[in-house]
């Protein structure tokens, strides 16, 4: 099953490299590199990931400088026809300062940068993303990141729960997030962002501590859900 | 015409940042300081005329994060 994938690379993304080759491990197709100054993105993608990094050196807030670049616009108009869109750690940031993920993501409670492997317990299994996971399952998946502390207002919270669209909790005590929330899907489950990085948890490690495979498991999903399509 | 915008986070969405800051400020001992909260300043310099509904669209689109953040515009001589 063939995956046309693109990542976008914005001037500061760090982690677009490590996309591109997770998308390649798992699909065996190279992913379109997509430059963030582009107006227009490749015709039929399947997915569209949005790498985690310091996009525009973190300026004015996470993710805000990045959500207002020429491609971001065709990244919205292709979510809002449905192309399934993965946005990880400034990613995800960048989702939400283009609206299209709910809520913001703050500094850590505890003020430092955050670099390990966390465990998280899977809460949604219906959306692309997640549908190969069990309910309740745990997983460990790293996290590297200092804007990380989730916030949305209880309303929205209550809402986000109510609508299954709360895709992964932590497990433990991370940064502060609002009721632990880890990653978030969008209304119609096909935009998904989140702080951990599945693309750094691709293979079994040599040494357990060092990741781990689980981060592969969400881009298998993927591909099974296109297969099934 | 030179604009000042004041962002501020919201009342409740706590503030890792002016709490950090709260502890340094008791560290140094200084007392009596009940709560700090950090916000930011952008100066702007716009064309003479710009209209307050252009300045509140590029809060909105750009300067803050109306999720978190509340904006006050000040113009000079206003």
């Amino acid at each position: 099953m063939a995956l046309r994938a693109a990542v976008i690379t914005f001037p500061g993304s760090n982690c677009d490299r490590d996309m591109a080759s997770a998308l390649e491990a798992v699909s065996g197709q190279p992913a379109i590199r997509v430059w963030h100054g582009d107006a227009d993105l490749p015709s039929g993608l399947d997915l569209i990931a949005l790498p985690g990094g310091f996009s525009y050196g973190d300026y004015l807030r996470s993710g805000a400088m990045a959500a207002q670049s020429p491609i971001m616009r065709a990244v919205i108009a292709a979510a809002q026809r449905g192309v399934p869109v993965l946005g990880v750690c400034n990613g995800f940031q960048v989702l939400t300062e283009a609206r299209l993920l709910p809520g913001a993501l703050m500094r850590n409670a505890g003020q430092r940068f955050i670099c390990r492997t966390v465990r998280l317990t899977v809460e949604n299994t219906s959306s692309p993303f997640t549908h190969g996971f069990a309910q309740g399952e745990a997983l460990r998946i790293p996290v590297a990141h200092h804007d990380g502390n989730y916030f949305a207002d209880a309303e929205t919270l209550d809402r986000l729960e109510g609508e299954g669209r709360v895709a992964f909790r932590y497990a433990e005590s991370v940064n502060g997030s609002a009721r632990d929330i880890a990653g978030v899907l969008s209304a119609n489950g096909r935009v998904l962002g989140m702080m951990p990085h599945p693309e750094r948890a691709i293979e079994p490690a040599a040494v357990p501590a060092l990741g781990g495979a689980d981060g592969r498991r969400l881009f298998e999903n993927i591909l099974a859900a296109l297969a099934s399509a | 015409m030179n604009v000042r915008v004041l962002v501020r986070l919201k009342p409740g969405v706590l503030d890792p940042q002016g709490r950090a800051v709260h502890h340094a400020l008791e560290g140094l001992g200084f007392e009596g300081v009940a709560d700090v909260r950090v916000g930011r300043l952008i100066e702007l310099e716009v064309a003479e005329g710009t209209d307050h509904a252009a300045l509140t669209e590029m809060c909105e689109k750009l300067l803050a994060n109306t999720v978190i953040e509340d904006f006050t515009i000040e113009t000079e001589g206003a």
